[in-house]
């Protein structure tokens, strides 16, 4: 019988062997077989996820924080760097959350991928990334932390430009990177804010010292705890550094299933929780966290309405659901934060397999504008797209009614202002049903489409030449471009397998946490929620929750209503108030502006000044004067000294005389 | 009676020197160090140091100008120099260079630092700087420098064959330089004269 | 006859063989002008020798001269080589080795 720490390690390693395997002999595994490596990897890790919860179950609740050390790093200066992993609730249960969709989603990738030249790389990188997913969430100090932070950037990076020909992939990605490492730089800060006030690295005695080390809403504490907010922020995308998670969507679909839906942009909510203690003694920092979380959900939900990308819907989607999470976390209801953050990753990843058919089906094209009809061509698949909407909708009984009712009542509860903070969460949820809806009646309903047709007909659809499908640029099918052929739900096993499995748990994933009814992720958690103040005072009572649940249902159906009205029964009423809104519209199309303000803002002076330092500062200072002076120093110094060097005989005798007659005059003078 | 053979010695010795240095021809100067040479001997005898003037005239002035003498008459000198004469700059600065140094020794010798010099000079035994006593110390107290010396002699010896052999092979005698055109008919190597430069051979095997 | 005189002589002769080095343009000349310096540094040996009442001076002045003789054989064929050479015999114009 394996032991807590062992089961631990392993969860680490599993991930890190398959990445290694399978990227190592990435040329020589024939046909599938890196896919299926690459899944066993992460279903061992889940295997070990498992393995990992019993035995904490096994221990006393008091003794469910298990800090297993691996070695030191350094012990010196006050710095007590070490490679030591956390096992407790939160992490067991990230763990439990990122390796089960894993291992889901690389299922589904197996044939989803399939015709693609570059199939073992993406199982490498993808691979390394629930490694490096691991490791964040499994960090027991925070050098580990950052260490999993970055690498995470990097596979998120690696992963965003797989295709890595395409310009736009690749912009995309170095997008990614920098607004990520925007992110890790102010992590960095955070970490030391806080080590200067504690003089520890270790999260568990980083927690015990914090209220000794800080006074509540000390200056130092609030500056560490903005400092990982913004990290926070800019690995869930939240306003204003989420820029790149529309523009990610350049990458395959399981990727984006799983970084930038289930697992990568959920690690800032992850950070959020696990640093309670950090952010319950500065509320200033808390506060800012919640309000942007706010202002993010509803800032997504306004643009998802009108954006004509498919995947780029579901990824607003994603960043409004994640602000309700950061909300949530941010207000101390970190269960109720953590429950939807578990059934978000199902429902999301679910849209995002049933997407991925779709756009499978159109050979590509992810142009909400030239889709339609496919209803009855793609059973299956609207089957599993209306059921992820409908959690992602809230609509009552699923999965994702029980989690974001939670979160809103929690976060009235908290009083004061929050409760602005609630009533605008409700808001957001209207327009998520309106804009999930709108997405699926426009994909799914309506005329029929040539894709659709030939579907209907048995065949799938090829377009006549491989083109970009953003920018019409034409393409081939090599290494770098995605595949010749396209894999739909209906035609493959192991996709039906993974989009059923996320189907059942969108479904029955609330009959965790029903409010007064199962306590299971709340009293699981409660271990590493110990010392908050709100953990179990939050509980709203049964008056409070009641009008939730059902403002919510209401709220849920009147927006599948509205979208029902709008886009089937009275197809022209949208452009009718496109006109009217035009305003709005432009606003809402254009992003809200964010990249053109961030490019004037940001890009343009640092480019600015990257122009300035490769002039002027490097040509004329750095070669000009320190090296040019310093050469031309010695080249003087040297032509001076050659001089002495003229090749006459008698010069050079005439020189030892006149040192002759020097040390003569010297033992003149020093004798007498 | 001393003092008058010093004197006399003294003025040779100078003269000597000053004739090495100021007379033009090369073999007038060899001739000049010669007698300088002499006249150092004579005070080498009035210094009671018999050997080393005796070693002086034999060696010296012997051996080692009968050398110089051969070579001044095989190389002769440059009657005709390329350049001017580098200047009454640098003349005067190599006079001034001697002056100073001559003010210093004189300041050494006349000054107070040297007390022993006015004295007379220690007694001295019957034996002293004969020979017999020159070759007991060589052979005794200063063995290791005596076989330094002859050592150096030899590795000398052959370091100036080595130096001044011809070599055959090296310089190519088709080669011609501007120093052949130069040259007065009447110098060069016994070589030459008996193959013939090139610059002859440019007039025609029968063409002379 | 006190030991002044002699070093007086020394020292003249020392400062006109330097003068004579320092002068002339004919390598053997200067060669000459060498010799004057070392027998200028021996005669004053010898007068120390003999102020001392001790030999290793007169030891000291015959080295010099082997020393002296070693010196002058290399020096004159060098001389000899450079005029195999064909090259001026002139110190001023003898100085490919400059810097």
């Amino acid at each position: 019988m394996m032991g807590l720490e062992t089961f631990g390690w392993l969860i680490l390693l599993c991930p890190l062997a398959g990445a290694v395997i399978v990227g190592l002999g990435f040329r020589v595994w024939p046909g599938k077989l890196a896919g299926v490596i690459g899944t066993a990897a992460i279903a061992l890790s889940f295997a070990a996820s498992i393995g990992a919860l019993v035995a904490l179950l096994d221990q006393p609740a008091e003794e469910r924080q298990v800090v297993a050390v691996a070695w030191d790093y350094a012990k010196t200066a006050g710095v007590d760097a070490q490679l030591s992993i956390l096992l407790d609730p939160l992490s067991i249960f990230m763990c439990l959350v990122v390796t089960g969709v894993s291992t889901l989603i690389h299922l589904y990738s197996i044939s989803y991928m399939a015709s693609d030249r570059g199939y073992s790389r993406f199982f490498a990188y993808l691979n390394f990334f629930v490694f490096s997913m691991l490791l964040l969430v499994l960090a027991g100090n925070f050098l580990l932390l950052i260490v999993g932070w970055a690498f995470v950037g990097a596979a998120s990076y690696l992963l965003i430009s797989f295709w890595f020909r395409r310009d736009t992939a690749t912009r995309a990605g170095i997008k990614a990177f920098v607004i990520n490492v925007v992110g890790d730089v102010g992590l960095v800060i955070g970490t030391y804010f806080i080590f200067k006030g504690t003089g520890t690295l270790d999260f568990l005695k980083t927690f015990e010292g914090v209220e000794e080390a800080f006074a509540r809403n000390d200056g130092d504490l609030v500056a560490g705890c903005i400092g990982l907010l913004v990290g926070a922020f800019a690995k869930s995308a939240q306003v204003p550094l989420h820029t790149w998670l529309p523009d990610a969507m350049e990458g395959p679909t399981p990727v984006s299933a799983l970084i930038h839906a289930a697992t990568m942009v959920t690690a800032g909510v992850y950070l959020i929780a696990r640093m309670h203690p950090l952010f319950e003694q500065a509320p200033a920092a808390a506060d800012v966290g919640a309000i942007v979380g706010c202002a993010t959900l509803l800032i997504a939900g306004t643009i998802a309405v009108v954006v004509t990308d498919l995947k780029r819907v579901i990824a607003y989607s994603t960043m409004s659901q994640i602000g309700y999470m950061i909300m949530a976390v941010s207000s101390a209801a970190y269960a109720a934060g953590l429950f939807h953050l578990m059934t978000h990753a199902f429902f999301k990843a679910l849209l995002f397999m049933a997407a991925g058919s779709v756009i499978a089906a159109m050979a590509g094209n992810q142009n909400l504008d030239q889709m339609g009809g496919f209803r009855r061509a793609m059973p299956f698949t609207f089957a599993c797209m209306v059921i992820g909407g409908l959690a992602l909708s809230g609509f009552p009984g699923l999965s994702g009614f029980f989690s974001k009712d939670e979160i809103l009542a929690l976060v009235a509860e908290r009083g004061g202002w929050h409760v602005i903070l609630a009533v605008l969460g409700f808001v957001g949820s209207l327009l998520t049903a309106v804009y999930t809806f709108r997405m699926i009646f426009r994909a799914f309903e309506g005329r029929l489409v040539e894709p659709a047709r030939e579907l209907m007909r048995g065949q799938l659809y090829h377009a006549p030449e491989h083109t970009n499908p953003a920018t019409g640029e034409v393409e081939d099918t090599e290494v770098g471009f995605p595949g010749a052929d396209h894999h739909i739900a209906e035609r493959e096993g192991t996709m039906k397998v993974a989009m059923g499995a996320l189907a059942v748990l969108s479904v029955v994933g609330g009959l965790l946490q029903i409010p007064h009814v199962t306590d299971v992720l709340h009293s699981f958690l409660a271990p590493t929620f110990e010392s908050s103040r709100y953990y179990e005072e939050l509980e709203p009572s049964t008056g409070a929750t009641l009008i939730g649940l059902l403002t919510g249902a209401a709220l849920s159906i009147g927006g599948i209503a509205i979208a029902y009205v709008l886009w089937v029964r009275d197809p022209k009423r949208p452009a009718a108030l496109r006109e009217r809104l035009s305003g709005a519209h432009r606003v809402f199309s254009n992003k809200w502006y964010f990249d053109e303000i961030i490019e004037r803002l940001v890009v343009r002076p640092f480019a600015w000044f990257g122009r300035f330092a490769r002039n002027t500062f490097e040509r004329l200072v750095i070669s000009g004067l320190f090296m040019g002076g310093a050469t031309t120093t010695v080249r003087a110094g040297s032509s001076a000294v050659r001089a002495a060097q003229t090749g006459f005989l008698r010069y050079y005798a005439a020189l030892v005389l006149l040192g002759l007659t020097g040390l003569g005059a010297y033992f003149l003078v020093a004798g007498s | 009676m001393a003092e008058v053979v010093f004197v006399i010695a003294s003025l040779v010795v100078i003269a000597g020197a000053a004739g090495t240095v100021l007379v033009r021809n090369a073999f007038y100067a060899v001739l000049a160090l010669v007698c300088h040479l002499l006249g150092l001997a004579a005070l080498f005898l009035l210094l009671r140091a018999e050997f080393v003037a005796a070693a002086q005239v034999i060696v010296y002035a012997g051996a080692v100008m009968v050398l110089y003498v051969f070579v001044v008459a095989y190389v002769g000198q440059d009657d005709h120099p390329l350049r001017r004469r580098s200047g009454r700059g640098l003349r005067g600065l190599s006079v001034l260079f001697a002056l100073v140094l001559l003010g210093e020794f004189a300041i050494a010798i006349l000054g107070s630092g040297l007390s022993v010099l006015d004295q007379k000079g220690a007694g001295f035994f019957p034996l002293f700087g004969t020979p017999e006593e020159i070759g007991r110390l060589f052979l005794t107290k200063f063995l290791l420098a005596f076989e330094l010396a002859s050592m150096l002699l030899l590795l000398a010896a052959v370091g100036a064959v080595v130096l001044a052999r011809r070599r055959s092979g090296l310089d190519d005698p088709r080669e011609i330089s501007v120093a052949d055109l130069m040259r007065p008919d009447d110098s060069g190597t016994i070589g030459d004269a008996e193959r013939g430069t090139l610059h002859e051979a440019a007039a025609g095997p029968a063409g002379r | 006859m006190s030991m002044t005189w002699y070093l007086a002589v020394s020292a003249v002769v020392f400062c006109i063989g330097m003068a004579g080095v320092l002068t002339r343009r004919n390598p053997l000349a200067i060669l000459l002008c060498l010799e004057l310096m070392l027998n200028a540094s021996n005669l004053s040996l010898v007068a120390f020798a003999r102020t001392h009442g001790n030999q290793d001076g007169q030891i000291f002045a015959l080295i010099v001269m082997v020393v002296a003789a070693c010196e002058v054989a290399i020096g004159l064929g060098l001389i000899v080589a450079l005029y195999r050479r064909r090259l001026p015999i002139d110190v001023d114009e003898l100085r490919e080795l400059q810097g």
